[in-house]
């Protein structure tokens, strides 16, 4: 389709102002992580004099160190577990003849209509019970099992021949074997895909590791961001956006490494 | 030695209709065992009992003499080739190969022996490297026997592996498979919907229909004798041309139109029956000109292959076709002096479908040398 020139103009004048108010506080961010106070207060947009200084007080004056360490193990646990469980039970749901198995699998699917807010009281209980509250186990175990992870994965063994089962049962391997030599590489697209979004969303996560910490020791750093905020009686807003900049790196790391992946990965498991 | 048995096998989905019922067969050992049906049949499913993958309703499948009724695939001791062949796509030629190898566990040294000496016999030993979906159909082919070959198991299966190929390497591969199982005293039970594959490539044949085995031979037999209608029209190529016959005072009268004495008809239980379908093969239609014309047909079509002429005539609502070796200069809407023989027809009840006489075939007995 040919486009005229004029409207290809306007189209491309509203997208990159549209693309400006999108990027807008992330743009303000950056610019203000490199203010002086005095900029920042005189609400500049330009920083007069680029300073580093932000970032070193945000290190010096705060453990960021030590909760995005939390969070990298917090995230890359969760991204396991789910990789894990998912895997384990799209396999049973696809190579394993049970009765009510499609019943089964259609329960699983509707607890995704339920939001993980609305569990998280009995979530909270149960952690506090078993004692795990200000632990990675308490952080983790609760987004382990995964009802989108499981549906994605699934639709994807589906496309998985029978016939290569059959074959392996023939050659004497089992479930176990066969899910670990020929299912799982077969899916790697996919695994890739889920692993990503599975690390991101855990990276993200707010509500949860407030609830379920109670001291700095296995803080998540998107809550030690909220902290910086309130310790200070003056916000010092320059050193709060350099520690919020540092939190979007890993982000934005694995979003331009596995953006392919994840597109093409999401996209497979729309269509069948 | 019966290397497989079946007894009163059945089997039926969800307790509805059955799939196949009352099978009973044994295969010998080192034979070439083809199942051969329209699809529908009930001859995949019957394999895969044979296999472990699907359970069996009713009876006792035996393999070296042992029931394997609740055996799972694995302890069968045998192979089997896909129709789709079943190739792992992430893993190269030789781990595809050595697949069932590795989890058989056995020993390294063992693994690249076999793999050597399958390999020089299938001609594959530069594919070693490649991944399934940078090989040709027919290289894939030659993998998915290859990985049966190296299990070295005494019985193979195998389920249509020719049908994704094209017709020219079909009928290579065909005689490849045949060389192969001669080669290494392999069973085979090997399943397809074409009777060519069966008949050029089977020992014995068993013909399957709506789940029900409907004879079982040597190709001869089955062309020449062919127990009923079904039978009858589903081996050999172009068909059996088959028509309704009434007898009257002095003739036979096929589909009202073609006659035939009555005294060259022997065998008097045909003619006690009342519904007669008379079967006659193509090539027993023949050129009128030392035998004597017996009818004159009018030609509806013909189709020139070189080495032979297939000729159709309308005989009645039926379209019978002749084939006549050689080179013919025959036009639609020619009158045909041809002979037909009745010694050259069989007999069928038209209500039971059961053949009543089989043509006799003392002037062509099967020549031997």
């Amino acid at each position: 389709m040919k486009i005229p020139l004029r409207r290809k103009v306007i189209f491309y004048i509203l997208l990159v102002v549209s693309a400006f108010l999108v990027f807008a506080p992330a743009l303000i961010a950056f610019m203000m992580s490199f203010m002086t106070n005095q900029d920042i207060m005189s609400g500049k947009l330009i920083p007069t004099t680029i300073t580093f200084d932000n970032y070193l007080a945000v290190f010096e004056r705060f453990p960021l160190l030590n909760y995005l360490l939390n969070s990298f193990i917090v995230s890359i646990v969760i991204m396991i577990g789910q990789l894990m469980l998912s895997s384990l039970a799209a396999y049973a749901f696809v190579f394993m003849e049970f009765k009510g198995r499609n019943f089964l699998f259609f329960v699983f699917i509707s607890t995704m209509m339920v939001p993980f807010e609305a569990s998280v009281i009995p979530n909270f209980q149960t952690i506090r019970d078993l004692n795990l509250i200000d632990s990675y186990a308490g952080l983790t175990l609760p987004y382990f099992a995964m009802a989108f992870g499981t549906f994605l994965l699934r639709q994807n063994f589906k496309q998985i021949p029978k016939e290569l089962k059959e074959a392996s049962e023939i050659a004497g391997m089992g479930h176990f074997k066969f899910y670990l030599s020929v299912v799982l590489p077969m899916a790697k697209t996919s695994l890739i895909t889920l692993g990503v979004y599975g690390f991101l969303t855990s990276w993200n996560m707010y509500l949860w590791p407030l609830l379920a910490t109670t001291n700095d020791s296995v803080r998540t750093v998107q809550i030690g961001l909220k902290q910086l905020q309130t310790q200070e009686q003056l916000n010092e807003w320059g050193v709060i956006m350099a520690g919020g900049i540092i939190v979007v790196i890993p982000t934005l790391i694995l979003l331009f490494l596995g953006q392919k992946r994840l597109q093409q990965g999401l996209a497979e498991g729309a269509i069948k | 030695m019966n290397q497989v048995e079946l007894i009163n096998v059945s089997k039926s989905f969800d307790k509805q209709q059955d799939i196949l019922n009352d099978i009973n067969l044994s295969i010998k050992k080192g034979e070439f065992f083809v199942l051969v049906g329209p699809s529908g049949s009930g001859k995949s499913t019957l394999l895969r009992m044979i296999a472990g993958l699907e359970d069996i309703t009713d009876g006792i499948i035996k393999i070296n003499e042992r029931a394997v009724n609740h055996l799972p695939p694995k302890d069968r001791n045998l192979s089997m080739v896909f129709q789709n062949y079943a190739l792992y796509p992430h893993l190269t030629v030789e781990q595809n190969i050595l697949f069932g190898l590795r989890a058989k566990k056995v020993n390294k040294q063992e693994q690249q022996k076999r793999l050597n000496e399958t390999c020089q016999m299938m001609e594959i030993s530069n594919l070693l490297k490649r991944k399934p979906k940078e090989l040709s159909g027919g290289q894939r082919q030659r993998v998915a026997l290859a990985r049966s070959v190296v299990s070295e198991a005494p019985l193979c299966l195998m389920d249509e592996p020719l049908s994704n190929l094209d017709a020219k390497l079909r009928a290579h591969m065909r005689i490849e498979i045949k060389r192969l199982q001669k080669r290494l005293g392999l069973t085979m039970i090997y399943v397809t919907h074409d009777q060519v594959e069966a008949m050029t490539m089977g020992d014995r044949i068993m013909v399957l229909n709506n789940g029900r085995i409907q004879q079982v031979g040597d190709p001869i037999t089955l062309y020449n004798k062919p127990a009923n209608l079904f039978v009858a029209s589903f081996i050999g190529s172009p068909k059996m041309n088959m028509g309704k016959a009434v007898f009257s005072d002095q003739h036979l009268i096929i589909e009202d139109d073609l006659h035939l004495p009555k005294e060259s008809i022997k065998s008097a239980m045909i003619s006690e029956t009342k519904n007669i379908t008379v079967g006659i093969r193509a090539e027993h239609i023949l050129p009128a000109e030392d035998s004597g014309v017996t009818h004159e047909l009018t030609v509806v079509n013909v189709e020139q292959l070189g080495n032979e002429t297939l000729i159709s005539f309308e005989i009645g609502k039926e379209l019978w076709t002749a084939k006549w070796l050689g080179q013919w200069n025959v036009h639609t809407g020619d009158k045909l002096p041809v002979h037909i023989s009745a010694d050259n027809i069989s007999f069928f009840d038209s209500n039971s479908g059961r053949l009543l006489e089989a043509s006799s075939t003392e002037k062509e007995e099967v020549l031997a040398i």
